[in-house]
């Protein structure tokens, strides 16, 4: 038997098919090779040295002792490597290790590179490091006070960023609304850990050219900063990414480690390779930041919403990161799955001595997605409208453009809604189970991709090309970046699907800067639209190529012949046909390969308004999700036992639905751990559960039954009519299961994780108000008796 | 540190390696004998990626001293398929999703290995017991154990050609 996998019967597309990635066979036999597990001869271990204090001064560091330890080849610290980089042009604010001061506990003070593991931490030992500890922040709300002892000096109030949007006219909104309301939200920081610890090897040429392997999701990026940050031209550094083991969005960014081996490879003459332990991955971070949100909406009294105004606080961390971006995603993303004509947004993005957040799956979306969400359901019940039904009320008129100047083609939301309503049985179960037993839903939607890329260019956005030989062997040429989620299933895919080839015939060669034309990275869930979009323009411009040359040969036209399956045919007429191979042959003539390129850069009326802040949010499309979360609240104990999820998420069109439905499955998990158990506990600038267990991701027992639905928009400007799949799901997850906590027991928690203290406590504060039976505890509302909440 | 010479049955072969009796037998696995199929996914044994088949009992190798396994039959994932024919359950997690980005895959599969070994048709509750020492974040869960059930109808139609057969 061969190892043939489950590829589509001979005629059928492969757009659609549910077929295995097709790196499964590495994946399942051990053979492939993510970052660590790769050596080279003479390779040395890397380890770096941790700042112990969250803010502090480095009067000095004495690396001698270290340096003089038989086996250590490479001591490096901040001054050799002062370059500043940041994944953004504004955001310029790191350095490979700390130059003047270490801002949080476990900032990278200076590197080793060693004969062994042990010899390299008996190394960081014999560093001596004079720190003249400074006064910390980590409160956003307090560090927003700060008049000295800045994080960065050039940020006054260690205010990274802030930005004022307002569109239509909220007061205007608000006096034409029955019903305000206003609540405080709060959602704890939560990380990615990916299950696969970074790593990097970098080797430098005699000739001074660099390679590095690394687990990124961005090798593209990482080149160029590599370039910058040791000064070097690009042309002679080559990022080669090979399997990586999960990223969501946690090695989006250029991540310490990738720099500081090469760093240290370049003094030590040698190879080195550093793979973080866990407690260095939590470290490293990047994840979604703790947010407050202060939130205002207005309704009328039959459900339509007329103004929302946020107010939100994000405690980004020490550095910049993609932080400028998390803010805007916060506010542009606020309004623009419903049609609400007034919206203001005020947001702050907030320096704290933290690890620095970043992308995380959702990017910036989430946690205003469950105080929107949450707040809609609070709304709803006030009013006695049926959750769905305010959803429905208040939906876009697409195709259309949002008030904040997002362009919207494909709209599947309320296809979404309707499916879940209907799978989940929510007529027969919203209100009318048990006390203890609920439903909730929500929504959530996400971008394919940024319309508009992190370094402003004229360059398109991503390119693929694509060689066919005399055997007839396709091969495609992508920068873009295998993490798990498919990409390179996808591109196989698209091409075998517009060349009219069996899946087996194309290869593909991916993510190495020397080999490969740039994509700018798997973030933003851009690949299927970007890189897929590009795919399938090289396949056009390949087929065509062919095609030329066999109506030449079957003297006939162009217009008549088609590929499929390895055939080229004429449609009309069956006596005309040749194979692919020979067809092939023909249009490569004398040449030794036949090249076809296919680009995509966004339209430009997807590229957003003009404001400032206005790059942030646009995208060439959106997709949807829709879901109802059915729930079991111990009134005993207050734990939350969620039963079963259903998650209908428009992809427009899943070109590999077994890929599309392990995204949304994968995105809901990752957001019900957010829900109810992941948090980031700090105490001091010190994270306090740096494991995966004590940060309790959760396992086989604690992960209840999905249901996945796909909805079909087909979007216009899609290959195939595909949008995203990756990310969109993950914020519904949580405000869908926070209403359903209060279906079972009608309580509103509205900090995140809803942990059992929480609810107990809400029970209690609830059992009071009914003893006491005031009726003063009622919602603000402009009418009086609007109030029919259900009183459970 | 002194070396010690161990010897090793790993994926049916002998292997003997000289190593400091404080070295744990994922790294020795990985860094001396080129078996990377096993993962590190933390320092602690929390996730199960470096999972191996100790005389067919799933055990964590970051845990272990590899000199206390002298002479123990280990299995990794690079002998579980045989010669170029994958077993069941590396086909069951190739078709259903059951590897996304892949790194708990090894461990997933020989601590399924391990169940179905013993127990050829679990419950849910079962199977969800017994893996749930493999943590993985890209699934859910979800497409790992449709593959395992996969891999149980799979090997129940290897059985029936078998019985066929003779």
């Amino acid at each position: 038997m061969s190892n043939s996998l489950n590829f589509p019967k001979s005629g059928g597309s492969p757009i659609g098919a549910r077929i295995a990635m097709v790196d499964s066979v590495e994946k399942v036999t051990g053979s492939g090779k993510y970052a660590d597990d790769l050596t080279l001869p003479g390779m040395l271990v890397g380890k770096i040295l941790h700042s112990p204090h969250a803010h502090a001064r480095i009067r000095s560091i004495d690396t001698a002792a270290a340096e003089r330890l038989p086996g250590v080849f490479a001591v490096v610290t901040g001054r050799e490597t002062p370059v500043k980089y940041g994944i953004l042009p504004i955001g310029h604010d790191e350095t490979i290790f700390a130059v003047d001061k270490a801002l949080y506990i476990g900032d990278n003070v200076a590197g080793v590179a060693a004969e062994t593991e042990a010899l390299a931490e008996e190394a960081l030992r014999l560093i001596r490091v004079d720190y003249e500890i400074l006064p910390a922040y980590f409160d956003p709300e307090k560090s927003m006070l700060a008049e000295q002892n800045l994080i960065h000096e050039d940020r006054p109030h260690n205010i990274e960023k802030d930005y004022h949007h307002h569109f239509g006219d909220v007061q205007a909104g608000f006096a034409a609304a029955d019903y305000v309301r206003e609540d405080r939200f709060e959602c704890a920081e939560v990380t990615h850990a990916a299950l696969e610890p970074h790593s990097t090897l970098a080797k430098f040429d005699p000739d001074g050219a660099l390679t590095v392997w690394s687990s990124t999701q961005v090798p593209y990026y990482l080149m160029k900063t590599l370039a910058a940050t040791l000064q070097m031209p690009e042309s002679q550094v080559r990022v080669i990414k090979p399997l990586v083991g999960g990223g969501f969005g946690g090695k989006s960014e250029v991540i310490p480690l990738e720099l500081a081996s090469a760093a240290l490879a370049r003094k030590a003459g040698r190879p080195v390779k550093i793979t973080y332990t866990r407690e260095e991955v939590f470290l490293a971070h990047r994840g979604r930041p703790r947010q407050f949100v202060e939130l205002k909406t207005g309704v009328t009294r039959d459900g339509r919403l007329t103004a929302v105004d946020a107010r939100i606080i994000q405690d980004g961390g020490a550095y910049c990161g993609y932080g400028v971006v998390t803010i805007l995603y916060s506010g542009q993303l606020l309004n623009a799955m419903y049609d609400i004509p007034n919206v203001k947004f005020d947001g702050f993005r907030v320096l704290t001595n933290k690890p620095a957040c970043g992308a995380m799956r959702g990017h910036g979306t989430v946690n205003t997605r469950f105080a929107f969400e949450q707040q809609l359901n609070m709304i709803a019940a006030v009013l006695g409208i049926d959750p769905v039904e305010i959803r429905r009320i208040n939906l876009l008129h697409a195709p259309c453009i949002t008030v904040n100047g997002l362009r919207v083609l494909s709209y599947g939301y309320p296809e979404c809604i309707d499916k879940v309503a209907e799978k989940s049985g929510w007529k027969e179960k919203y209100g009318k189970q048990g006390y203890g037993k609920g439903v909730g839903i929500a929504g959530s939607h996400y971008v394919s991709g940024a319309a508009n890329p992190i370094i402003r260019s004229m360059m398109p956005h991503t390119r693929v090309n694509l060689s066919i030989d005399a055997t007839g062997t396709v091969t495609i040429f992508t920068g873009a970046s295998e993490i798990g989620q498919g990409s390179d299933t996808m591109h196989v895919q698209i091409v075998a699907a517009e060349l009219g080839v069996p899946i087996g015939r194309v290869k593909i060669v991916a993510a190495d800067t020397a080999l490969t034309p740039v994509d700018l990275g798997s973030y933003s869930s851009r690949v299927t639209f970007m890189a897929g979009n590009a795919a399938l323009e090289a396949a056009r411009d390949a087929r065509n190529k062919i095609l030329v040359v066999a109506a030449k040969k079957l003297a006939t036209n162009i217009e008549r012949l088609t590929i499929e399956d390895g055939e080229v045919f004429c449609i009309d007429d069956e006596r005309l046909t040749l194979t692919f191979d020979e067809a092939v042959r023909l249009a490569i003539g004398p040449r030794e390969t036949l090249m076809a390129t296919g680009i995509y850069a966004p339209p430009e009326d997807a590229q957003g308004g003009k404001f400032k802040g206005a790059g942030v949010g646009p995208s060439p499309a959106y997709s949807y999700s829709a879901q109802v979360a059915e729930v079991t609240v111990d009134t005993e104990t207050g734990e939350v036992h969620v039963d079963r999820i259903t998650a209908a998420h428009d992809c427009g069109k899943a070109i590999n639905p077994i890929n599309v439905e392990g995204q949304i499955i994968g995105s809901v998990w990752m957001g019900l751990g957010q829900a109810v158990q992941e948090e980031m506990v700090w105490e001091g600038g010190r994270l306090m559960n740096a494991g995966l267990l004590e940060y309790r991701s959760a396992s086989t027992l604690e992960s209840p039954p999905i249901d996945a639905i796909i909805v079909e928009s087909n979007d216009p400007e899609g290959p195939f009519g595909a949008k995203e799949a990756g990310e969109g799901s993950l914020a519904a997850t949580i405000p869908a299961v926070a209403h359903a906590v209060y279906d079972a027991v009608g309580v509103w928690i509205n900090t995140l994780p809803i942990t059992p203290e929480k609810i107990l406590k809400a029970l209690e504060a609830k059992q009071k108000e009914l003893q006491s039976s005031v009726v003063n505890s009622q919602p603000q509302t402009k009418t009086g008796n609007l109030h029919k909440d259900n009183g459970r | 540190m002194k070396k010690e010479l161990v010897r090793l049955h790993i994926n049916s072969r002998a292997r003997e390696v000289e190593v400091e009796p404080n070295r744990i037998l994922l790294d020795v696995l990985r860094q001396e004998l080129g078996l990377t199929g096993s993962k590190r996914g933390c320092d602690d044994s929390s996730c199960g990626a470096c999972t191996v088949l100790i005389n067919g009992e799933p055990q964590m190798s970051c845990l272990m001293l590899a000199v206390s396994y002298q002479d123990q039959e280990i299995t990794t994932i690079e002998g579980v398929a045989d010669g170029s024919e994958l077993d069941p359950l590396q086909r069951g997690f190739a078709v259903e999703g059951g590897a996304q980005c892949g790194y708990c895959t090894p461990g997933m599969i020989l601590t399924a290995k391990h169940l179905l070994a013993r127990n050829p048709e679990p419950t849910d509750q079962e199977l969800n017991e017994a893996l749930s020492g493999n943590l993985c974040r890209c699934t859910g869960y979800m497409q790992i154990l449709a593959s395992v059930r996969k891999a149980i109808e799979l090997l129940r139609e290897k059985q029936l050609v078998e019985t066929q057969q003779r």
